[in-house]
């Protein structure tokens, strides 16, 4: 499933990567420890997550996600919308908390490894 | 010197520490250059969790720092020689959930214990050098002929 059709479902506000919302999502990874999303997120994941500072987007960069969706309606910084945009990552915002979120996705996709 | 010996490619990126802005940097830097060179994308996947850690370390707790990039046909090298503050146990640095980071740091996600050992359980070799009030240094490799 692509991104762009997740966002649909989810009714997520797209602020960023406007023309990344084809990728091919692999599934989802929801952590707000950037180590552990490092370390276990697959290449094509949305990562949920209420972080909203720049390093989020060079996490996601590096691990080539699909795109990052920030819960409770958090809105990032201005750092970080600059720096996504730079680098063509897409940053999402959910009215929802982590674990609705979370359980849309997982009904969408599953876990795909 | 052995014919394997020979770099294919050396390259030096200085890192500042504190510089959150231009965090990450140097390791999507490292990570382009290995797939530019066909690096195997399970190497390259480890070698840029590695590398990461390897750069937010130096971010969080030294003041600036030399990461080096060698490549030879059979393997890949980071060694990453800061100057800082160093780390006073090691033992304690290398377990799992054990972190110096301050609450700030804590709060944007950091300083989770999990750096070095997400380093360490990525490269195939690790060793790492500390002199408290002086520095850190790490040296990685990743073989890159995993069969052999």
């Amino acid at each position: 499933m692509k991104t762009r059709e997740i966002i649909k479902t989810l009714q997520l506000e797209v602020l960023t990567g406007q023309e990344t919302l084809d990728t091919e999502v692999t599934g989802g990874y929801t952590s707000d420890l950037l180590s552990d999303v490092i370390a276990n997120s697959k290449e094509g994941n949305l990562w949920i997550t209420l972080q909203i500072h720049q390093n989020i987007v060079a996490v996601a960069k590096l691990k080539d996600l699909a795109g990052i969706i920030i819960i409770n309606n958090r809105k990032p910084d201005k750092d970080t919308l600059e720096k996504a945009a730079a680098e063509n990552i897409a940053v999402m915002i959910s009215k929802e908390m982590a674990f609705e979120v979370s359980g849309k996705l997982y009904e969408l996709i599953g876990s795909q490894d | 010197m052995k014919k394997s010996d020979e770099h294919v490619l050396s390259q030096q990126f200085e890192i500042k520490g504190g510089d959150f802005s231009n965090a990450g940097k140097t390791s999507t830097s490292i990570k382009e250059i290995l797939q530019e060179i066909g690096i195997d994308t399970s190497i390259i996947i480890r070698a840029a969790i590695a590398a990461y850690e390897a750069e937010m370390n130096v971010v969080m707790y030294a003041q600036r720092a030399t990461f080096t990039l060698n490549i030879t046909p059979e393997k890949l090298c980071f060694k990453v020689e800061d100057e800082g503050q160093g780390i006073d146990n090691l033992d304690m640095a290398m377990q799992e959930g054990f972190s110096t980071a301050t609450d700030e740091m804590r709060e944007m996600g950091f300083g989770a214990g999990m750096g070095l050992p997400n380093i360490k359980r990525n490269a195939d070799r690790f060793k790492i050098f500390s002199t408290p009030g002086k520095g850190t240094s790490l040296d990685l490799t990743f073989f890159l002929n995993q069969d052999e």
